[in-house]
């Protein structure tokens, strides 16, 4: 009899409700509402909160504030040296309150505080976009979560649920690292089509079902004939979800 | 107020989709989101209404007391409004941090409720002098999603349509002492005309432009806004500057003009809604707080 069980009527139940696991004799329930439980080798997108000595605190949406080391932070321009009391001092510089940053979980504390890094250059400070807050279980793993979509946009789906709908940045920075952010206005076509995304996911969360690369690219390809802020309503959503749903299907079977 | 901090790249984003018409979730800058009305949700008041915009939840319920009329206004009854910031919107509303913003709120519905026509006082009054309605109109802030004094006056409006006021008689008598009679048919009410009761329009102003209804992430981009109240006809009846932020006199202009469209085709919708609710009469079926 473990955590989050009580006996009714001589019966075991659970006290969540989710998806049932079943490994060997462990029977597991993974809740659908509930906080970010981080493991080693999650992306995740999360929002300073903090800037404390040689550390950051980054909200990801767990019970506990996540951490990044300032050794764990790529420096600019990708040098490799010891982090001297200089770069303390300009911690602020790099990353201030409020900013959005993507990551990988480095290792778990034993209280369940997670302890983030970005040392490739993939990771890092992110520039404009929109950021949509989902619950965590509706994330599906994958071998990669950053996609580059062919509607136009690019998207990274954290493990914690912070989806971030960004435009498709035109080169590759080799050298940026995440740090220049461009602030340049985006153009109005990238605009329509990373709104679109931004009601697709949440109507592909309102009816519950998993978000990954190719629900999210057949949610939009379903919305195209309806305006972009007609998604959000009720009867629209379903229609839409619906046809995505059986798009994944036809694409299973 | 509840607030989000966002990075300065999403606040630059957010500013320039709004100078060009396009906002975060594909809506044009005189758009509303999707809002769900319904009334009646709470049986032991003389009326309710529950208004959900977005992620912004709030709860109205209008209780009709017996009281005597002000000094002032002998032959008129009132309205005394109440606003209860639940800790269940934000955290920050724990124990006496929302009293603030809830005395705002309150202030303000009693300056855009000050006018003589929005609401028929004299058809609530009993007794001159001596007995009147008085109608308590509490307002319960379930969940904070932006645009919060759109939604509580939409929702008082609603509130108020829905207020059932019993009929009463008053007997005089011999000895002059009077006595007031309730009717015994429970279904035998006063209803409030609600044709005048004007709605809040909050215009933020983002950079060089200004948004109807701003979600949490748009009020941290805007400095200042504008509040109008607005009847059905068109009429404002009071203004509001919030924020810390400066506005020029020509764009105060321009936020009137626009506060009055839309306030117009927001009473249309509105009363559309109160109007099928009504025909669909006791057979209706509630949604209610589970569904």
């Amino acid at each position: 009899r473990g955590h989050g069980t009580y006996v009714e009527e001589e019966k075991l139940i659970a006290s969540v409700a989710g998806a049932v696991e079943r490994v060997n004799k462990l029977v597991c329930v993974k809740a659908l509402k509930t906080r970010y439980n981080g493991e080693v080798g999650d992306i995740v997108v999360g929002r300073i909160t903090e800037v404390q000595q040689k550390r950051w605190k980054v909200e990801t949406n767990s019970r506990l504030d996540s951490v990044l080391l300032l050794s764990s932070m790529n420096l600019p321009g990708g040098e490799l040296r010891r982090r001297s009391a200089e770069d303390e001092l300009a911690m602020r510089d790099y990353l201030q309150e409020g900013d959005l940053i993507s990551a990988e979980v480095q290792s778990v504390f034993s209280d369940g505080a997670v302890s983030l890094h970005t040392r490739s250059l993939k990771y890092g400070k992110l520039g404009q976009g929109v950021l949509v807050q989902v619950s965590p279980s509706l994330v599906k793993r994958q071998k990669t979560h950053f996609h580059d979509l062919p509607c136009g946009a690019s998207v990274i789906l954290g493990n914690n649920g912070f989806i971030w709908i960004y435009p498709t940045p035109e080169q590759k920075d080799e050298e940026g690292g995440g740090f220049t952010t461009n602030l340049e206005p985006v153009p109005l076509s990238d605009r329509e089509v990373i709104s679109r995304l931004r009601n697709c996911i949440v109507a592909l969360v309102t009816q519950k079902l998993m978000l990954f690369d190719t629900s999210i690219l057949y949610c939009y390809e379903a919305s195209l004939p309806h305006q972009i802020k007609d998604i959000l309503k009720p009867e629209v959503m379903e229609e839409i979800v619906l046809e995505t749903r059986q798009r994944l299907l036809d694409l299973e079977g | 107020m509840a607030s989000v901090v966002l990075s300065e790249a999403e606040k630059l984003y957010i500013v320039h989709g709004v100078q060009e018409d396009l906002r975060v979730d594909g809506r044009g800058c005189e758009d509303y989101r999707c809002a769900e009305v319904e009334t009646d949700v709470v049986s032991n008041t003389s009326g309710s209404a529950r208004v959900k915009l977005g992620h912004t939840d709030i709860l109205v319920g209008v209780k009709a007391e017996m009281g005597t009329p002000k000094l002032e206004k002998p032959d008129e009854g009132y309205l005394e409004f109440f606003v209860d910031c639940s800790a269940n919107a934000t955290p920050e509303f724990e124990g006496r941090g929302g009293e603030e913003l809830g005395t705002e709120i309150a202030n303000t519905l009693y300056r855009v409720f000050s006018s003589e026509s929005s609401v028929d006082l004299k058809s609530i009054c009993i007794n001159p002098r001596e007995h009147c309605w008085v109608l308590y109109v509490d307002v319960l802030l379930l969940e904070c999603g932006g645009n919060l004094f759109d939604a509580i006056s939409i929702a008082v409006k609603a509130a108020l349509f829905n207020t059932r006021i019993p009929k009463v008689r008053v007997l005089e008598d011999e000895e002059g002492s009077k006595e007031i009679e309730l009717s015994d048919d429970p279904y035998d009410c006063i209803r409030l005309n609600v044709d005048d009761v004007p709605c809040i329009v909050t215009l933020s102003k983002i950079g060089y432009r200004h948004v109807v209804d701003a979600t949490l992430q748009e009020e941290a981009c805007s400095l200042a806004s504008l509040l109008i109240s607005v009847t059905s006809k068109g009429a404002i009846t009071s203004m509001k500057k919030m924020g810390k932020g400066s506005l020029d006199p020509e764009s105060i202009f321009e936020m009137m003009e626009t506060g009055k469209r839309v306030g117009k085709s927001l009473h249309i919708a509105l009363q559309k809604i109160l109007d099928e609710e009504e025909s669909l009469g006791t057979s209706r079926q509630k949604v209610g707080f589970l569904g």
